[in-house]
C-alpha cells in the first residue's frame, strides 16, 4: 500500500511539473523570484521529500541480498 | 593577471590533490576503475552530484535563461530532480546489486551478460564513446569561454586575436582547453576513480560554495534583492526590448537608462497582453530581433532568438534527463559504493543539490538580459556578469575556479570511463585476464583516454563557438534514447538481446537522423515542439517490444541470475 502510495506521487508530480496555468504570469514571489522559477524550486524541494518517502516505505532490500549472496 | 594567478593556485591544488589520493591507491585495476566498492554516501553524493552537473549547468544555463528566460529551470532542473532520483533507485541500486554479485565494472560487462551476447558489447562500445565525446566538448568549451573574458588584458601583446575585442589579451580558448585536459588527466591518471570521487566531491563544495558567493555578490551589485526584479529586458509600448538600466562601473552601481536603451524589437508573440513584460521572467513564447556587432567589421547586424518555450517542448523535455540511467561514468560512479544503503543520501538530496545550483544560475542569466548586449555569446555570460559586476580580481578567480570546478568534475569522470571501458570491454575481454598484468591494464586505459582526449580537444578547437547547451542536450538525447536498453534488461523478462540490437540501432539511427538535420549540434526540434530525444525514445522502445516479442525468449539460466525468485516478505 505504501509503495502504491509513492508511486501515486511519483505520478502526480509528473503532472504537477507542467504548470501551464502559471505560463503567462511573471508576478513575483519573495519580492524576486518570478513565479515560474519559484514554482518549480518547491518541486524540487516536493521530489526530495518523494526520494525520502520511498527510501522509507519502498526500500528495495531484496538488492542488498542479491549483492551479497556468492554467484 | 591577479585572477589567473588564483585559477592557477586552484589548479595546482587539484594536481596536488591528485598526488594524495595516489597515496592512497591500493595498485590494482579495480581499485584504479571503482575504488574497491569503497565510497560511502556523502562522497557518492558528490561524486555523482558533481559528475551531472557540468558546463552546462553552470555555464550552460546560464546561457540558456539569458536566451530564453528562467523556464530553463522547469525544462532542465526541476523534472531532472524527479527523473534522476528515480533512476538512481531504480536503476542505479539495481545495477550496483548485479555489480556486485558478478564482478562487473562496466555497463557493456552487465549487457553482454543479460542478453548473452558478446558481439552487443561491440555494437554498444563505439555508440557510448561516441556519445560521449559532446560531453567532453562542452566541458572544454565553456572553460575556454569562461576564462577568456575574466583574464581580458593579463596578456595584450601576447594574445592579440580575442573571441571579442572586450577581451584582447584574455587566455584563449585553444590553451585553457589544453591546461583544463592536462590537469584532469594528471589526477586522474594517478588516484583512478578514487582520486576523481575525492576531486569531485571537493570541486562539488568549491563550485556550490563560490555559486552561491557569486550569487550574492551579483545581488549586492545590482542593488539588493528587491531591486533585481527591475532589471531583465523589458518590452515598450512600441513593442521594442528595452534595457531600463546599466550597470556602472565607475560608480559600481546600477543606473537608469534615460531613456531606457533600445536593444530590439518584438515580431510576434504567444500573448497578446506584451506591453510592459519582462519576457525572461516568463514563459510566455516571443520572438524576437536583436541586433549584435561584427567583432571584425564592427558593423551591427540584426539575428533572431525565441525568448520562452512552448508547452509542448518543455513536457517533452523530461526525456532528457533519463540519459543518467545510460551515463557509462555514472555507472561506473554506482559500482564504488560500499553498499546499497550509500545510495539513500543521493536519492533525497540530489533534487536539493540541483536546485541550489540552478536556481541562481538561471535568475543571472535573466537579469543578464537587462545588462548585457543580447549579441554575447550565451556561454559567456556566466563569466562576463562575474567580470562586470566583481569589482575584485581574488573574487572573480575564485568565482571563475568554481566554475572550473563543475566543469572539471564531470571531465574527470569521463575520462576515467573511457579508459574503463575500452579497457575491460574490448582490450581484456578479447586478451583474456591472465594476457596483461594490473599495471599493464592500467597503462593501457591511460594511452586510450590520451587518444580519446585529444580527439575531443581537436573538435573542441573546431566547435569553439558552439552552443554548451545545445550541445550537452544532444549528448543527452542519445543516451536518453537509449535508456529503454537498460529498463527492460532491469525489469522485463522478455527483452532478448536481438531486441536490445534492435534498440541500440534505433536509438542510433534516429539521433544520428535528427542530430545531422540540427546541423550537428545546434538546437531542434520536432514540428509543434517536440525535442528529438522523444522521438528516438519512441523508436528505441517499439524496437525493443517487437523485435523481441517476435524473437526467442532468453534462456532460464539467464532469468534466474538476472531474476532471482524473491523471497516472501514476513
Amino acid at each position: 500500500m505504501a509503495k502504491r502510495m509513492v508511486w501515486f506521487l511519483f505520478v502526480l508530480l509528473f503532472f504537477l511539473h507542467q504548470d501551464f496555468w502559471w505560463w503567462d504570469q511573471s508576478f513575483l514571489v519573495l519580492g524576486f523570484l518570478p513565479i515560474g522559477l519559484a514554482y518549480h524550486a518547491m518541486f524540487s524541494i516536493a521530489c526530495s521529500i518523494l526520494g525520502w518517502l520511498a527510501i522509507r516505505y519502498a526500500w528495495p532490500t531484496q538488492l542488498e541480498e542479491i549483492a551479497e549472496s556468492r554467484e | 593577471m591577479t585572477t589567473l594567478i588564483v585559477i592557477a593556485c586552484y589548479l595546482s591544488l587539484l594536481v596536488l590533490l591528485g598526488f594524495l589520493s595516489n597515496r592512497l591507491f591500493r595498485g590494482t585495476s579495480k581499485d584504479y576503475f571503482v575504488a574497491s566498492h569503497s565510497i560511502g554516501p556523502f562522497l557518492l553524493l558528490m561524486s555523482v552530484f558533481g559528475t551531472t552537473m557540468t558546463a552546462f549547468a553552470l555555464v550552460g544555463s546560464t546561457g540558456k535563461s539569458f536566451e530564453r528566460g528562467i523556464g530553463t529551470y522547469g525544462l532542465m532542473a526541476s523534472i531532472s530532480g524527479l527523473v534522476h532520483a528515480a533512476i538512481f533507485f531504480l536503476i542505479g541500486i539495481k545495477l550496483w546489486a548485479f555489480g556486485k554479485r558478478h564482478g562487473y565494472l562496466t555497463q557493456i560487462q552487465f549487457f553482454r551478460d543479460r542478453f548473452d551476447s558478446d558481439k552487443l558489447g561491440y555494437l554498444l562500445f563505439p555508440i557510448l564513446v561516441l556519445l560521449v565525446v559532446p560531453y567532453l566538448l562542452i566541458g572544454i568549451i565553456g572553460a575556454g569561454k569562461t576564462i577568456e573574458p575574466v583574464t581580458a588584458g593579463a596578456f595584450p601583446a601576447l594574445f592579440t586575436s580575442p573571441s571579442a575585442p572586450p577581451w584582447l589579451g584574455g587566455i584563449p580558448p585553444w590553451l585553457t582547453g589544453l591546461v583544463v585536459c592536462l590537469v584532469v588527466l594528471s589526477y586522474v591518471f594517478m588516484g583512478g576513480s578514487r582520486g576523481a570521487a575525492f576531486a569531485n566531491a571537493f570541486q562539488t563544495i568549491v563550485f556550490m560554495v563560490m555559486g552561491l558567493v557569486a550569487f550574492v555578490f551579483i545581488i549586492k551589485a545590482l542593488g539588493g534583492v528587491d531591486n533585481t526584479a527591475k532589471i531583465p529586458a523589458r518590452i515598450s509600448e512600441q513593442s521594442t526590448v528595452v534595457q531600463d538600466y546599466r550597470y556602472d562601473k565607475k560608480s559600481a552601481a546600477v543606473v537608469a537608462n534615460d531613456p531606457p536603451k533600445v536593444i530590439g524589437r518584438v515580431l510576434s508573440s504567444e500573448s497578446e497582453n506584451i506591453v510592459g513584460q519582462q519576457p525572461h521572467l516568463w514563459r510566455e513564447a516571443t520572438r524576437v530581433e536583436f541586433k549584435k556587432k561584427n567583432p571584425q567589421t564592427g558593423e551591427l547586424f540584426p539575428f533572431e532568438r525565441e525568448l520562452g518555450f512552448s508547452l509542448i517542448t518543455f513536457v517533452t523535455y523530461l526525456f532528457i534527463p533519463l540519459s543518467v540511467g545510460m551515463f557509462p561514468h555514472l555507472f561506473q560512479h554506482w559500482l564504488t559504493a560500499k553498499s546499497a544503503k550509500s545510495f539513500r543520501l543521493t536519492v533525497i538530496a540530489h533534487p536539493l543539490c540541483i536546485m541550489i545550483v540552478w536556481v541562481p544560475c538561471v535568475l543571472v542569466g535573466a537579469w543578464a538580459s537587462g545588462v548585457l548586449p543580447p549579441g554575447i555569446p550565451p556561454p559567456a555570460v556566466l563569466s562576463a556578469m562575474l567580470n562586470l559586476l566583481v569589482g575584485d580580481p581574488i573574487l572573480i578567480g575564485l568565482l571563475t575556479a568554481g566554475v572550473l570546478a563543475a566543469i572539471m568534475s564531470s571531465l574527470d569522470s569521463q575520462f576515467l570511463c573511457l579508459g574503463t571501458i575500452f579497457t575491460n570491454d574490448i582490450v581484456i575481454h578479447r586478451a583474456g585476464t591472465k594476457k596483461y598484468s594490473d599495471k599493464q591494464i592500467i597503462s593501457i586505459a591511460r594511452i586510450f583516454i590520451v587518444c580519446i582526449v585529444g580527439l575531443t580537444y581537436f573538435l573542441a578547437m573546431l566547435a569553439k563557438d558552439a552552443n554548451v547547451f545545445d550541445l550537452a542536450i544532444w549528448c543527452f538525447s542519445g543516451f536518453s534514447a537509449l535508456f529503454p536498453l537498460v529498463f527492460a534488461a532491469l525489469y522485463w523478462k522478455r527483452a532478448t538481446k536481438q531486441g536490445a540490437v534492435a534498440s541500440i540501432l534505433a536509438a542510433v539511427l534516429t539521433w544520428f537522423y535528427f542530430f545531422h538535420l540540427s546541423g550537428y549540434g545546434g538546437e531542434y526540434l520536432v514540428g509543434p515542439g517536440v525535442v528529438p530525444a522523444a522521438i528516438c525514445f519512441l523508436a528505441s522502445s517499439v524496437a525493443m517490444v517487437l523485435v523481441s516479442l517476435l524473437t526467442e525468449p532468453p534462456p532460464s539460466q539467464t532469468l534466474a541470475k538476472f531474476f532471482p525468485a524473491q523471497k516472501p516478505q514476513s
